[in-house]
């Protein structure tokens, strides 16, 4: 089914659904005992071969030669790809895989320019620092803010936002509204640090490829490997049942399951490669950092009657796409004339691509710190600006929300935090040697959904097996998925079998852009309303009549086992979800208020969260014990990305300078403190069957931004260049008693 | 990594006869070596493992100090009720230091001896003259928030990254070793890590194959005793600047002072000038502040580390307060 018209009341509707239910995550025994298997771990046979990466050591240039003699006698080693060696691909963007080894130009610093294969992963290391690589590097642009200058227009897409967007008559209105804040925040290059690596194992049979890879949509991997390979689609298959995180650097298929699948063709033998963890930093994508130009306009009330938001971030010259932050401030706040724009540079460093949240996750940075800082200005409440400046429609496409509840997350979070509490001079509040303070943030994140396909079928024993090329990242959705497969049959979840992560099965969106849950859920919903259905004409039911519980079906005071009903073959049924009109007819977002109390010391600057407090509204949470771990989770991301996080280029080599994970700064359990995400109810009718909305990043958005405000809120210092470390607040800090 | 062989030594004499192999490295807990093997900033060919050397007891000394071994864990060192009551500033320190998996293997002597963070020694495709004597020095030029403000050569701005170091140059501690030919000695830890001058390489006193054996406490010195490590996270992370300090005080005088500094130098730093100042004046704001620049004497930023400066002056000043206070 498209979504093109709201969905009435169905049975996710029952009061005593499990969906929603706080159930514990099917797969949590096989993760804490190591059974769960990950790409690197699947079967390894006496034939297996290792390969390692030999990243390229300049930014911009060429390879003029490159010796692999003395890596060729090295123990062990059974094949060095090299550009000379490797077969020429199907190009395309970052949604399609990227070719590799194609040639001696050098694009990006550690951009693959060998790959090396051996018996053992430590002979295949051990190889590499061999391989001897002469480079002529040419000078390249690597720095955002010093090539501003070379900024261009990013091209529109299909089906992307576009990436400027004007209403009224923004510059007029803004130079003459009585208040103005023109204001620039910048934002870091940052890693997705995920847990696993990126990791493949390809495995060929005749010209069939399996790829065991860690990946979060596999179906558009699926056909971004045949595009680059050159191969029909049905002839790859990508199986990634589990995902140690991936928050947007596993989407895409990256340099490991391209040269390992080209590696195990060649040597007919199966090939596996994991990149080091220092690699990822510059094999794989990162998140651009951002310059951005934040200007408001309000009248002497504080209503915004210009609100603009330019973007400057940068990616390859091949790449076209951009850091997307200006999203939300198209619709999160009134104001008539309005203007965003989003300019990309092309810079010679690697691959910019989507990270947690992408867009959001610092546009929300930069704007909710502005919306503190017009708040300041104008003397008003932070919350209660937000109130004055809440639309009653969507601003620049004049549609109605689907549901929208900010306002309330606003209002029940400052009950809970103590809101009432906060002294609005900063700089007053101290405790012992430390400067304390609160700061709040709206959180908005778009709602999208996918077109997505799931089967479902009903055997003889009672169980019922539901297939999906759907991906769980750690965030769930094998529980979720039982779930709603659970209260539309009436069977136990522990009656369902949800197969997951295989290309073989049903076409399905993939986890990403907050998207999984609804898409895959939607398509998963669908076919359980067939199958219904189907077990109803069984049973000479009306379906719209049936009951279904304890694995029976019930109507007009009738009941029948369900297990009766199904033949001995089991009975099956295909579902499909996909994007309607409902999409372009409604303004989708879920929304929430962040709320952060920060502690600065008064010696050393040095800033620590000490409570934090999320209040959402995002449409039926399917489970309250898995949402709320997102929530959390994201704004574990918010306090790494107003604190901590933040890639340090070296503009003479164009590379990552901290790329490990001890100088690369993601919150330990020690910047984490007790931390509260609530969900209030809401149920959008305009969004999908499950009435659900987008939560995957919503906890990240904005998070950060109240952890800023409350650093203001705490010492006076209003940093806008994150992340905000204790060199920068210093300089404000009182003088010493 | 490249390929080496691997010997677990049976004695501490034969480890030591074993290690004047060129070439050769004892391995304690493998903390730091092992990532720098993988990444071949390091390529022994030969590791000398010492883990089970009878190195691993704290025992009482004569005069009323200690005796660590040198395979004793960090965490179990922390963990000492001796350590704890009497030598808290070396408690501290090592708790504040990496995370706690990491104390469970990191042992007293891998401790000193370890390596420099600076993120261009540990990638060897960036000129480092510590890495590569002769190739310069990629910090100086580049990005060097993390790297040393004072004891720095035009070669080489690194900083030592120990926490426990800092609190056994506070604590006077001798480090006890054992050559290649058998004999002992006993190297103040004010000798033992050495400036970088021309040779950054070269980062200790030890000679090839000498092995760390024990670092000896004299009995404790009197005083408040406090461990402060400022860093950009509320743990596993490295010191910006770090300050152990040993502060006897009563009556708003300062009988006597012990400060040493980790993140800010090439070595955990003392300056004598500083503790002199101290000593017999009144704890005030101007004496701190005489303390502060007695250390920061000669104190130099590369850019990005300019801030450890005030940093360091507000810290001491921060902890001298403490100290002293009635
Ligand atoms: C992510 C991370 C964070 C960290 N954070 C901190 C921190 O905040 N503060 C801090 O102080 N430290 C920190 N550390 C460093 C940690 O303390 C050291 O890695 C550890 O102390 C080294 O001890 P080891 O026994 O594992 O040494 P090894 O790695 O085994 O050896 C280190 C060196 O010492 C030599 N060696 C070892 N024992 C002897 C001996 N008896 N005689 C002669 N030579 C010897 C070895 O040959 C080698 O060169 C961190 C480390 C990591 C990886
Ligand atoms: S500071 Fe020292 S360790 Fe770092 S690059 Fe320079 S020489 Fe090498």
């Amino acid at each position: 089914m498209d979504m093109n018209a709201p969905i009435g009341q169905n049975a996710l509707d029952d009061p005593k659904s499990i969906v929603g239910k706080p159930l514990d995550r099917i797969d949590g025994r096989l993760k804490v005992t190591g059974a769960a298997r990950y790409a690197y771990e699947f079967a390894q046979e006496t034939t297996t071969t290792y390969g390692y990466v030999v990243e390229a050591a300049i930014g911009k240039g060429r390879i003029r030669s490159i010796d692999t003699r003395a890596a060729e006698r090295s123990p062990g080693v059974v094949l060095i790809l090299t550009h000379r060696n490797t077969p020429g691909q199907g190009t395309g963007s970052h949604h399609e895989a990227h070719p590799v080894l194609t040639d001696a130009n050098v694009n990006y610093y550690g951009q693959p320019a060998a790959f090396v294969v051996a018996e053992t992963f430590e002979q295949a290391r051990a190889a590499a620092y061999l391989v001897r690589v002469d480079y002529e590097r040419v000078a390249g642009k690597y720095a955002l803010e010093s090539n501003l200058k070379y900024a261009g227009s990013p091209p529109a897409q299909e089906g992307q936002p576009h990436p400027d967007s004007a209403v009224g008559d923004f510059t007029g209105a803004f130079a003459s509204a009585p208040v103005q804040l023109d204001v620039t925040y910048t934002t870091p290059l940052q890693s997705h640090a995920m847990m696993e690596p990126h990791a493949s194992m390809a495995v060929w049979e005749g010209d069939k490829l399996t790829l065991h890879t860690a990946n979060q949509m596999l179906s558009q991997g699926q056909e971004a490997v045949a595009r680059t390979l050159k191969m029909p689609v049905e002839n790859v298959r990508l199986i990634s049942p589990f995902i140690g995180g991936g928050f947007g650097g596993k989407l895409w298929v990256n340099a490991d399951a391209i040269l390992a699948a080209i590696a195990a063709r060649q040597l007919n033998r199966p090939v596996k490669t994991a990149l080091t963890r220092q690699q990822i930093f510059h094999v794989t994508t990162h998140r651009s950092d951002t310059v951005q130009r934040i200007r408001l306009g309000t009248d002497r009330d504080g209503r915004i009657v210009a609100i603009g938001h330019d973007v400057f971030s940068g990616n390859l010259p091949s790449e076209q796409s951009f850091e997307t932050a200006a999203m939300q401030t198209r619709t999160l706040y009134v104001g008539a004339n309005r203007l965003t724009r989003h300019r990309l540079v092309p810079l010679d460093i690697p691959i910019a691509s989507s990270m947690r949240a992408p867009g959001e996750a610092v546009g929300m940075l930069a704007l909710e710190c502005a919306m503190d800082e017009l708040a300041a200005k104008l003397n008003l409440d932070p919350i209660d600006l937000r109130i004055r400046n809440e639309p009653t429609e969507d601003p620049e496409k004049h549609i109605p929300y689907s549901s929208r509840h900010l306002i309330a997350c606003l209002q029940e979070g400052a009950k809970r935090f103590g809101w009432d509490k906060r002294n609005p001079k900063p700089g007053q509040v101290a405790d012992g040697r430390w400067l304390v303070g609160m700061g709040v943030a709206a959180a908005s994140r778009g709602n999208p959904l996918r077109t997505s396909k799931a089967n479902v079928r009903l055997d003889p024993d009672g169980i019922l097996t539901a297939k999906m090329a759907m991906t769980d990242i750690g965030t769930g959705t094998y529980t979720i998925m039982t779930q709603i497969a659970a209260e539309m049959l009436g069977l136990p979840p522990d009656r369902i079998r949800m197969e997951l992560g295989d290309t073989r099965f049903p076409e399905a969106a993939g986890s990403g852009g907050s998207f999984g849950a609804a898409s895959a859920g939607s398509a998963l919903f669908d076919a359980c309303e067939t199958l219904r259905a189907k077990l109803a004409g069984a049973a000479g039911m009306d379906p719209k009549a049936a009951r279904f519980a304890d694995g029976n079906i019930e109507a007009g005071g009738r009941s029948k086992r369900l297990t009766d009903l199904v033949g001995n073959a089991g009975m099956e049924a295909d579902g499909e979800i996909g994007p309607g009109t409902t999409l372009k007819d409604f303004s989708q977002q879920s929304y929430g208020a962040h709320f952060a109390e920060v502690a600065v010391d008064m010696d050393t600057g040095e800033i620590r969260l000490r409570r934090m407090l999320g209040v959402f509204t995002a449409g039926r949470i399917l489970n309250e014990k898995t949402a709320r771990s997102q929530a959390i989770g994201g704004m574990v991301f918010g306090i790494g990305a107003a604190l901590e996080e933040g890639l340090n280029l070296d503009p003479r080599f164009g590379h990552f300078v901290n790329h490990d994970l001890a100088e690369y700064h993601v919150p330990v359990h020690a910047d984490v403190p007790v931390i509260d995400a609530v969900f209030l109810p809401e149920l959008d009718t305009k969004s999908n069957p499950l009435k659900s909305k987008g939560i995957g990043e919503l906890g990240i958005s904005g998070a950060g931004a109240a952890l800023a405000n409350a650093i203001y809120n705490a010492c006076g210092a209003r940093v806008r260049d994150y992340p905000i470390t204790l060199d920068k607040v210093l300089t404000v800090l009182p003088v010493q008693a | 990594m490249k390929a080496f062989t691997y010997e677990r030594a049976e004695t501490i004499t034969r480890a030591a006869a074993a290690a004047v192999k060129p070439g050769t490295k004892f391995i304690a807990g493998g903390t730091n070596l092992l990532d720098l093997m993988k990444l071949q900033v390091e390529t022994p060919s030969q590791l000398v493992d010492i883990n089970r050397l009878p190195l691993d007891k704290i025992e009482d000394t004569s005069d009323g100090g200690l005796r660590i071994g040198a395979t004793v864990r960090n965490s179990d060192l922390a963990a000492d009720p001796r350590v704890r009551r009497r030598y808290g500033v070396l408690s501290r320190a090592l708790l504040s230091g990496a995370s706690a998996q990491l104390r469970n293997k990191a042992t007293t002597g891998g401790n000193l001896l370890q390596r420099t963070r600076c993120y261009y020694f540990y990638d060897v495709t960036k000129p480092c003259n510590k890495r590569e004597p002769g190739s310069g020095c990629a910090a100086l030029g580049g990005f060097n928030r993390i790297h040393a403000v004072l004891g720095t050569s035009e070669l080489c701005i690194a900083t030592h990254p120990s926490d426990m170091a800092v609190a056994m140059r506070a604590l006077d501690a001798n480090v006890e070793t054992l050559d290649a030919e058998g004999k002992a000695r006993s190297i103040p830890i004010a000798d033992f890590h050495r400036f970088p001058a021309r040779t950054p390489q070269i980062e200790t006193m030890l000679k090839p194959g000498e092995i760390v054996t024990a670092v000896t406490l004299p009995p404790p010195p009197p005083g408040t005793q406090i461990y402060r490590k400022v860093r950009d996270r509320a743990s596993y992370a490295f010191a910006l600047v770090s300050v152990a300090a040993i502060v006897d005080a009563a009556g708003g005088r300062i009988r006597s002072a012990r400060l040493a500094f980790g993140g800010l130098a090439s070595k955990p730093w003392r300056v004598a000038q500083a503790e002199e100042r101290l000593a017999g004046a009144s704890a005030d704001a101007e004496a701190f502040d005489g303390a502060a620049n007695a250390v920061l004497d000669g104190a130099r930023g590369y850019g990005h580390n300019d801030f450890k400066v005030p940093l360091a002056r507000r810290t001491l000043r921060a902890v001298l307060t403490e100290a002293t206070r009635a």
